[in-house]
């Protein structure tokens, strides 16, 4: 049973130089206790994608599709409704740990808001409640850092304290954007292993918002390739690390240190097509060695390649990966 | 927060020591013999040479400051060359009838600048905004005194639902007392309402848009908290700098207003003294002015600090 | 798009006519600005030729007195019979003189100040800074009574009070240009390349503090006209019978029952020019640096 589904989601906003359609059909599903990766470049609608579950978008954003959580559907329904599930059912860490906290407000009040919006707390119960969550995310000393404001804490401190409020109600599906890109290793390491242990406690489903592989590897147990807008490519991840088919992963995947050869990283050559334009080829094709006429002659869907493996390439490739 | 408020606090009694030495020489550039001014018109010269002792005029100028200094610090303004009362007396009374003026017309200003401000910001490019901005642009156009008239023309001759003019003092009569303070408030503050309400407006937005706001969004809370809780405190230092930079403008709107609807307060009585050349009114005017000015924004600097945790706590450790 | 993302003001002595067009083709396109300038041309066109169309605004008529707004005087006539309306374009001139003749004298002496203590930091800038918060610390208004206290009142004095109080802000906003355009690589280079100070304040950090000079400049000049119209009405200006739109205000109060139009004309005068330059002001101010556009 599929706790979390997004169907044919579209998400398009109207801007000065035109519409945008960030996110152009995108379908996932995901079952509870499961990590999902969304991978891609930025500006590949991954964050997009993500943040409409919430629906915590800029205005003037415009969603078809579906989404669903437990089988209710949530677009469509007014913003009231949403609100008592954001920060309860569904809640995320944003990717910027030094500007995401509020710096007029102590860490304590951000942690036991969240708590008295949702669980009807008390001070005293909610302010319980938030040592034992900063402790949770391992910050030490946690009774005396309720009283501290953001601006004197480390980065990785505040990230820890966004996941304290982040999981403080218990979510059923946590998203996490670019959680530990702003973080060095050891932290890094730290802040997964909160999720992990979420996850194994409640069950939680977490959608790993990140281009980082290495964390993917470490961590996902599904991954999702976007670009463009688009899934190109959906596999389980040690499938997907060891028989990647879109050259698009496959290209990602060559970025990664640890296969990078000659000690130098790899980049894919050419930029990410304009928002704006959405013409019906490969839109991956004007970066793609594989590239030819077919590929600008239509636009390739995504198909099974076996073992839950999805990809969308006209020259989806057969090679094992050489050393992932 | 002590370091920073000592400092701040040192920068201040300077500003007003060169003051006094700007007004102090101010009033001794005057065109003709100061003695013969202070003196009044119909005066001796056995007057004037009285005066020009009894003020010490016959010293140098230094000898003068320090004695001018002698007689600021022991409370002693001079007297008023029009009804011979001392003038320290004289501000002591029209001194509270203009702060109570300021404080009803800055409320009027707080609670329609940050209220509109804010709403402009939350409902931005909607119909509210265009209203609040609309009315930004005009109150920032229209002149006090202008206003003032309007408000009398339509109020008090055509309406005929308050006095046009006068003051009757708090202590004798507070619904009275209203009655008549209620149009010069609004008057005085609806100009700084405009400013406060574009500038909230600016700071709101950029509030608005920063991550923060995302993160209180994302915890479910209402609109209205994350608007009025979340946005609204980090915008606040901004109303407080805002509200001292328009410090000296309130002075001078006061200035305007009591002329106006005949209010004897402090602004009145600075007009009346240039008008009839009393110049030792004129020049304890000009310095308590000043040094309310500069008191004042003291206080803001302390509201600023008490605002912002990152100025409150950054002395913690040395202090 | 291409010209958002790249600032017009860090670009080295920002001249050209293709820049200059460009900036139009955006001030066109935006209503509240266009309102600003059409206003504010209507002002100059009046203060210029109102004068010279209507004649002599101290013609008493004593059989005009206090007369309702009627065809042969549009606007109606003030109690010693003369016609508001060529009292008002004579108003305008007299507002235009205050306002950008205070705000040039601030310019000519706030600018220099500025460039001097925004260049040779280490020396003056404090002193400098020090002085300009010692002016700030004396309100304009009571800045200007005591002036006109000093100096009896006057249009010239009206002028050199509004101008002398404004000097400050120029020597902020001038300094701080001059700060921002130092650390620009177009300077450095210039100043590797064995340039003199004067070469560099002239051709390169001048033109750059200009776009911030004139947006100063369209909130300098109302407030100035706001100031001489006050001065004016509080009888510490422009003395009559010269017509200022102050001092008609003045005339009017007495006479707010018997004839309420005279309180309203020159008012709207005084709120639709200030308006104008507003509008002005907020228009440039997105055209030039749109980043500060909301």
């Amino acid at each position: 049973m599929n706790l979390l589904s997004i169907a044919d989601l579209t998400v398009s906003f109207d801007t000065e130089a035109g519409t945008v359609r960030a996110v152009k059909g995108v379908s996932l599903t995901l079952a509870a206790g499961e990590i999902l990766a969304l991978c891609g470049e930025s500006g590949s609608g991954k964050s997009v994608t993500a943040m409409s579950v919430p629906r915590l978008l800029p205005d003037g954003a415009t969603l078809t599709g579906s989404v669903t959580l437990d089988g209710a559907e949530l677009l469509g329904r007014p913003d009231r409704e949403l609100r008592s599930l954001r920060g309860k059912e569904i809640s995320v860490v944003f990717q910027e740990p030094m500007t995401s906290l509020n710096p007029s407000f102590t860490v304590g009040f951000q942690i036991t808001e969240v708590l008295r919006r949702h669980e009807r707390m008390s001070r005293r119960a909610a302010r319980t409640r938030a040592v034992e969550l900063l402790d949770l995310v391992g910050i030490p000393d946690a009774a005396r850092r309720l009283g501290e404001y953001p601006h004197q804490l480390s980065g990785g401190l505040r990230q820890r304290v966004m996941i304290a409020i982040a999981v403080a109600c218990d979510p059923r599906v946590l998203i996490a954007d670019e959680p530990t890109t702003a973080l060095d290793v050891t932290i890094q390491a730290g802040v997964l292993d909160v999720f992990r242990a979420l996850r194994d406690r409640l069950g939680t489903a977490i959608v790993l918002i990140t281009h980082d592989l290495g964390v993917v590897a470490d961590i996902a147990d599904r991954v999702a390739v976007m670009y463009a807008g688009r899934i190109v490519e959906q596999a389980g991840v040690d499938e997907l690390f060891a028989r990647p088919r879109h050259p698009y992963t496959r290209g990602l995947l060559d970025a990664l240190p640890a296969s990078a050869r000659g000690g130098r990283l790899r980049e894919i050559p050419g930029m990410v097509p304009p928002p704006y334009d959405d013409p019906d080829a490969c839109p991956f094709a004007p970066r793609c060695g594989y590239a030819d006429d077919a590929c600008t002659a239509a636009r390739p869907v995504l198909e099974p390649h076996g073992d839950g493996h999805l990809a969308a390439c006209f020259h989806p490739s057969t090679v094992e990966a050489v050393d992932a | 927060m002590g370091w920073f408020l000592l400092r701040r606090a040192g920068a201040a009694l300077i500003v007003v020591a060169l003051a006094s030495v700007v007004v102090f020489l101010g009033v001794r550039a005057l065109p003709g013999d100061p003695a013969v001014v202070l003196a009044g018109e119909n005066a001796t010269p056995k007057v004037v040479e009285a005066i020009r002792h009894q003020y010490g005029l016959d010293q140098p100028l230094p000898v003068q400051y320090v004695d001018y200094l002698k007689q600021l610090v022991t409370g002693d303004l001079g007297t008023s060359t029009q009804d011979k009362l001392p003038v320290s007396g004289i501000l002591a009374e029209r001194i509270p009838v203009t702060l109570e003026l300021a404080v009803l017309a800055m409320l009027v200003a707080i609670v329609i600048g940050v209220v509109a401000g804010t709403i402009a910001a939350a409902r931005r490019g909607r119909f509210p905004d265009y209203v609040a901005t609309g009315f930004g642009l005009v109150g920032l156009s229209v002149p006090h005194f202008w206003l003032g008239l309007l408000a009398i023309l339509l109020f008090a001759v055509k309406l005929r639902i308050l006095p046009a003019s006068g003051y009757v003092p708090l202590t004798d009569d507070p619904v009275q007392n209203l009655r008549r303070m209620i149009l010069p408030a609004l008057v005085l503050g609806t100009g700084f309402a405009a400013i406060l309400m574009r500038q909230t407006r600016s700071a709101m937005l950029g509030a608005l848009s920063a991550d923060y706001v995302r993160t209180a969004r994302a915890k479910g809370l209402s609109g209205a908290r994350v608007v009025g809780v979340h946005a609204l405190r980090n915008s606040l230092t901004t109303v407080v700098t805002v509200l001292g930079l328009q410090l000296g403008g309130l002075i001078s709107g006061a200035v305007v207003t009591e002329q106006i609807f005949v209010i004897p307060g402090f602004g009145k009585l600075t007009v009346d003294a240039v008008l009839t050349r009393n110049y030792p009114v004129i020049q304890a005017v000009v310095l308590v002015t000043v040094v309310g000015y500069i008191v004042v924004n003291l206080l803001v600097d302390v509201a600023y600090a008490a605002l912002n945790p990152r100025i409150r706590l950054a002395g913690a450790a040395d202090g | 798009m291409a010209d958002v993302l790249t600032p017009a003001r860090l670009a080295p002595a920002a001249t050209g006519s293709g820049r200059t067009r460009r900036m139009w083709r955006r001030f066109r396109r935006r209503p509240m600005a266009m309102t600003g300038l059409v206003l504010v041309v209507l002002f100059l066109l009046l203060a210029v030729v109102g004068p010279v169309v209507f004649g002599d605004p101290t013609r008493i008529d004593f059989g005009h007195v206090l007369g309702a707004p009627s065809l042969s005087h549009l606007l109606g006539t003030d109690d010693l019979g003369r016609d508001q309306l060529t009292r008002i374009a004579s108003g305008a001139r007299v507002s235009l003189e205050a306002g950008v003749l205070s705000v040039a004298l601030a310019m000519v002496v706030g600018v220099p100040i500025g460039l001097v203590a925004g260049f040779y930091r280490k020396h003056l800038d404090s002193v400098v800074m020090r002085a300009v918060d010692v002016v700030l610390a004396f309100p304009f208004l009571v800045f200007a009574v005591g002036l006109a206290a000093i100096l009896g009142p006057s249009l010239r004095n009206v002028v050199l009070a509004l101008g002398i109080s404004q000097i400050p802000a120029v020597v902020r906003i001038t300094r701080g240009e001059v700060l921002a355009v130092r650390e620009q690589d177009f300077v450095a280079g210039a100043i590797a390349d064995g340039a003199t100070d004067r070469t560099i304040l002239t051709r390169y950090v001048l033109p750059n503090a200009t776009n911030a000079l004139i947006v100063q400049a369209t909130v300098a000049i109302p407030g100035a006209i706001i100031g001489e119209a006050t001065l004016s009405f509080l009888g510490l200006g422009v003395q009559p019978p010269t017509p200022s739109w102050g001092v008609m205000l003045t005339g009017a109060q007495q006479f707010l029952s018997q004839a309420p139009w005279l309180a309203v004309w020159p008012g709207v005068m005084i709120a639709a020019t200030t308006l104008g330059f507003n509008l002005l002001g907020d228009g440039l101010r997105d055209v030039i640096d749109p980043r500060s556009a909301r």
